[in-house]
């Protein structure tokens, strides 16, 4: 294991409560806290361990998105990422153009092993990591909940709606995590003085030769519809009749 | 016209309901011929279940020993392979179908909308995004092939009582050796199914420990209910986590989901939003889940739970 590279989405934190714009074009960001996507720290973390586990893989951190993102990134460095790359692009970045993209560095850095999260919790779509592994033609382990690397091989523990499933892969591979697959450690402040001295290149997302294809038209974004509120029972002889009145019980 | 190809889910034996979600949301595009494409070791009796489905006009098997487990990255090219001359493709927005449908949309190197919640074209759809919070309607473009997921909490099953015509295929695809099925390890139960019961019995972190997760299941099994858990009931690791509820475990659409002790954080409620009847007892009147609750009952749940078995026992 030389190298892993970790891929690492800027969004909306976890927990901001997202806002629908009146005009219905998109969700309110303005002035709107950003941090990492909390599966993509879980992936970071993970690589970080395989890496103090003594196979001192470099950990490469990977992005894509608005200049800003760099924070993000440098949150990656601080954590104990050893460099990162901004893919810089001012347009929307649609998970088949992420992964074109990812592909493209993949393709440079000649990663044993690609980790990211198994969704983003702004767009929820849950499909970079498997297209990045179809594009690259490796295997993939999606929603892993544990990892075990030996050699060129790993096997993989998925949560799945049955429970869980162990497949084995060759390497390299891509990983999407789930989130029990470890806790993520805390940022130290100097880890992040640290972190400034790490190199962090930024280079444009025309230079990948990838073009941010629109390929899905947002029409308009809407807030969803709201629940009535109800009504409050005093005890359990009253929940108990009220539901069975509804014909619930 | 549209012709729509929907990827089946199964485990050998029995067609997953999902299947029959994904033939209602096909049936809601304008002039809809639907297959229903099944890939297995052996998927006869699945594909008699698939042919029953109202709105299915066709089932097309491609049984081979290397399907046996659904992996990926092996039935990902032969999917590929089947849905030229389709216009959509459709998987169930499940473990299943989450795994594999983007797999198959990068090889045909077309763009995948995930969590189809409403149909309002052949190519205009409604989806959830930051959590539910948003629901985003997208228009993709006609001249390409749709590949999509169906959220299958928006779409009742399709009935059965059809009896479409069933093909089996021979694929000349190579399939990777690199992925490889190693086990599975299942909650069996004897309980109804989370995704599709009438009922769901949910706990949170207030159950304090696995064993006290059991007077759930008693009150569940009273009442012919499944159970599901809160992320914090299963990061703790009261309940496994194919029960866990919300953003990123199963979203459900009950008739009626009963909470104790779960304070309903936003990614929890988007799990049960389209529960027809959400029922929440917390001992904390400030909880948010009361927000959302057609009925609350402020107490502890380690008195009314018991109670509740009690009263609606005999």
């Amino acid at each position: 294991m030389k190298k892993i590279m970790v891929c690492i989405k800027r969004v909306v934190d976890y927990n901001v409560r997202v806002r629908v714009k009146p005009d219905e074009t998109g969700v309110m960001l303005e002035g709107v806290k950003m941090s990492v996507n909390p599966f993509d720290e879980i992936a970071l973390e993970e690589a970080l361990r395989i890496k103090e586990r003594g196979t001192n893989a470099e950990v490469v951190a990977v992005s894509i998105g608005v200049a800003d993102t760099q924070q993000q990134l440098r949150t990656a460095l601080a954590m104990g990422a050893d460099r990162a790359i901004l893919v810089q692009t001012e347009q929307p970045v649609e998970p088949l153009t992420a992964a074109q993209t990812l592909l493209a560095v993949a393709k440079k850095e000649s990663p044993d092993l690609i980790l990211l999260g198994k969704q983003a919790i702004d767009d929820d779509a849950n499909q970079t990591a498997q297209m990045l592994a179809a594009l690259w033609d490796r295997p993939q382990a999606t929603y892993v909940s544990k990892l075990a690397i030996d050699g060129a091989k790993a096997t993989a523990t998925r949560e799945v709606d049955a429970g869980l499933e162990t497949i084995e892969i060759d390497l390299p591979a891509v990983i999407s995590v789930d989130l029990r697959l470890n806790e993520p450690r805390y940022v130290k402040l100097p880890d992040i003085m640290k972190a400034k001295k790490k190199p962090l290149d930024v280079i444009g997302l025309d230079s990948l030769g990838v073009a941010a294809s629109t390929w899905l038209k947002p029409v308009k974004t809407a807030a969803p519809p709201q629940r009535q509120k109800g009504i409050l029972v005093k005890d359990v002889a009253e929940l108990v009749d009220v539901l069975k009145k509804k014909g619930l019980l | 016209m549209a012709k729509i190809l929907i990827i089946g889910e199964h485990d050998g034996k029995t067609l997953n309901p999902s299947t029959h979600k994904c033939v209602t949301c096909a049936t809601g595009i304008p002039g809809a011929e639907i297959t229903v494409l099944l890939l297995g070791a052996d998927t006869a009796a699945v594909a008699a279940q698939a042919a029953a489905i109202q709105g299915v006009n066709e089932v097309v098997r491609v049984d081979r020993p290397e399907n046996a487990h659904p992996l990926a990255a092996t039935f990902a090219p032969q999917v590929a392979a089947v849905a030229s001359g389709y216009t959509h493709l459709f998987g169930p927005s499940t473990s299943f179908g989450k795994d594999l449908t983007p797999r198959v949309a990068a090889l045909l190197g077309v763009p995948q909308v995930s969590d189809l919640m409403a149909v309002e074209g052949a190519h205009r759809f409604r989806r959830p995004i930051y959590a539910g919070n948003a629901i985003l309607t997208v228009e993709a473009d006609p001249a390409r092939l749709l590949v999509a997921t169906v959220r299958v909490a928006s779409f009742a099953a399709a009935p059965t009582g059809g009896s479409a015509a069933i093909v089996s295929r021979t694929l000349n695809v190579a399939l990777p050796t690199h992925t490889r099925y190693v086990g599975a390890h299942t909650g069996s139960t004897d309980r109804p199914d989370l995704q599709t019961a009438k009922r769901v019995v949910s706990g949170g972190r207030a159950l304090a420990s696995a064993d006290n997760f059991k007077i759930l299941f008693a009150l569940a099994d009273k009442i012919g209910a499944a159970v599901g858990a809160s992320r914090a009931a299963v990061d703790a690791g009261y309940a496994p986590n194919e029960l866990q509820v919300g953003q990123t475990g199963k979203i459900i659409a009950p008739e009626v989901y009963l909470a104790f002790g779960i304070s309903g954080a936003i990614q929890h409620l988007t799990g049960i939003k389209d529960a027809r009847t959400i029922v929440a007892v917390n001992k904390d009147p400030e909880a948010p889940i009361f927000e959302v609750a057609d009925v609350g009952l402020v107490a502890d749940l380690f008195q009314v739970v018991p109670e509740m078995t009690r009263l609606l026992g005999g």
